[in-house]
């Protein structure tokens, strides 16, 4: 009944983020292009199983995934867990927070692998590329970039440390390498800083950050607990940019080995 | 083809999507188990009801992706074809601003930072302790981050039919957003940057990214990796810059 109960709430929500969509391409068919759909069957029964698909999607991610996470970075989290075995530590001391590291790194990694839209972009890339562009080696790139930028961001919540500076430096580093990166690679480095944060990386990572600025001393969790997210979209950014510097400097490196073969012979 | 080969077919079909969806999320369950089981030490609270929820996920993912193929992607690329086939600018441009501003609006995740927002500001003392202006400080900040999408998703078609060089236009917004963090109101700058996170929704990044692909795929002279890609980098940077424009209109 419960199950129910949250089905119908869970489906009722993903008609109302695709319902302004119907609406847009229902108008802009019928009233300015005044023409029928092509493959109008096709794109219907796609459209229930995008509806269906999300709503069983964020039905299980709330039944299963998302309470468990909660709970396992509020345990993490917990003065009691971290101080273990040990008479006492001092909270304050960013040393004190090995597993949170680990945990926020792992569950960054995790969550970014099964984000929808970042599948969406690496589908599109790969088609759109040839194949030149692998979709697994660009959605694992974007993975490490949220693992390392959600690692950084419980770092800077322990120490306190003022938000604004390592988004400013995340920034410049990401000018610096757009001045040196493929422009191939440049438009989808850019739009994978903007869909790491969506349906299943938001609930956990800012679970964390709340739990963690509750137990740091000194920290208040309705400032210091957010902006995990600002660092799981920068981060990706450097990584993808990174990918394709590390990529070009590989090809050219081999062009280089041809060319002087070449002259050897 | 035979009824029974039919049959065959979807059935090895299906499998293999949902085979997929498993790999997606075999890292989540493979994170959560070992630090359930390895580091906390405690036994899973109700494990029925969680396999019951992986199972609702991977069937609702390999749904999805299955729609993504069939409805979103081709969604978009028709519009792009149609719209460009049709050769008015105008309404290219009312399509893309209000396929933005219409899907983000109404973002029950936008709503809760615009609600959060106004707490902030009451507590900071920026504006007064009463429903009306709390309402209406939270709607406008509403309006604004839609807005800046609906714009954002706008400039990305034009810089696609100008041409206009993607990294200028994103490093010169990096500059703006460093440039506006140095002047505005502390109270707004977390909003801010969460703000840039919280506005593209899991159905508007396929149909925006089709969209843009199909778009420099069908003008002469675009290549569909370099220039069809980026709009959704527009709409996580362009809200930065109008919230925090507006908090310093509004707190001035």
């Amino acid at each position: 009944m419960e199950t129910l109960h949250h089905f119908g709430k869970d489906f009722l929500l993903t008609c109302r983020d695709i319902l302004p969509i119907i609406l847009l391409f229902g108008f802009f068919q019928l009233l300015v292009l005044k023409q029928p759909v092509a493959n109008l069957r096709s794109i219907l029964v796609g459209t229930v199983y995008v509806i269906i698909g999300l709503t069983l999607f964020l039905l299980g991610l709330e039944k299963a995934l998302f309470p468990l996470g909660k709970i396992m970075a509020g345990q993490l989290a917990d003065p009691v867990f971290l101080q273990g075995s040990r008479a006492s530590i001092d909270l304050a001391d960013w040393t004190n927070y090995g597993w949170i590291y680990l945990f926020a790194a792992f569950i960054g990694f995790a969550t970014t692998i099964a984000e929808p839209s970042l599948i969406a972009i690496a589908f599109k890339a790969r088609e759109v590329s040839g194949g030149s562009i692998n979709a697994w080696g660009l959605r694992l790139t974007v993975a490490f970039g949220v693992a390392f930028g959600i690692t950084l961001g419980t770092f800077r919540i322990v120490t306190g440390t003022p938000l604004s500076s390592y988004i400013l430096a995340g920034y410049v580093v990401v000018i610096i390498q757009t001045c040196f990166a493929p422009k191939t690679i440049m438009a989808i480095a850019y739009d994978s800083g903007g869909v790491t944060t969506s349906t299943v990386t938001v609930p956990i990572v800012a679970a964390l950050g709340l739990g963690l600025a509750a137990t740091v001393p000194g920290r208040n969790p309705a400032i210091d607990g957010f902006g995990l997210i600002a660092f799981a979209s920068l981060f990706p950014i450097i990584t993808v940019l990174g990918y394709g510097q590390y990529a070009q400097w590989t090809v050219s490196r081999a062009q280089r080995k041809n060319k002087e073969k070449r002259h050897e012979v | 083809m035979k009824t029974s080969q039919i049959l065959v077919y979807h059935a090895a079909y299906t499998l293999k999507k949902i085979r997929s969806a498993c790999i997606d999320l075999a890292p989540i369950v493979a994170v959560i188990a070992f630090f359930q089981f390895v580091i906390i030490r405690k036994p899973l609270p109700d494990f029925g009801e969680i396999l019951l929820g992986t199972g609702l996920v991977v069937l609702g993912l390999s749904m999805f992706i299955e729609g993504l193929e069939r409805a979103l992607f081709p969604l978009g690329e028709g519009m792009a074809h149609a719209l460009s086939r049709k050769g008015s600018l105008f309404w290219l441009l009312i399509f893309s601003f209000a396929l933005g501003f219409s899907t983000t609006v109404a973002e029950p995740a936008l709503i809760a930072v615009a609600n959060e927002a106004a707490n902030i500001a009451i507590q900071g003392g920026l504006i007064e302790n009463d429903v009306k202006t709390r309402n209406s400080y939270s709607l406008g900040l509403r309006l604004t981050v839609a807005f800046s999408v609906g714009f954002s998703i706008l400039l990305g078609v034009l810089r696609i039919l100008r041409n206009w060089p993607l990294h200028y236009l994103i490093i010169g917004g990096y500059g703006l957003v460093m440039l506006m963090t140095l002047f505005a109101p502390q109270e707004i700058i977390g909003i801010a940057y969460d703000a840039g996170g919280v506005t593209t929704s899991t159905i508007t990044v396929p149909l925006v990214t089709a969209l843009g692909v199909g778009l420099a795929t069908i003008i002469r002279g675009r290549n569909p990796l370099t220039d069809g890609f980026g709009m959704i980098a527009f709409a996580s940077l362009l809200p930065m810059i109008f919230v925090m424009g507006y908090g310093m209109v509004i707190f001035k």
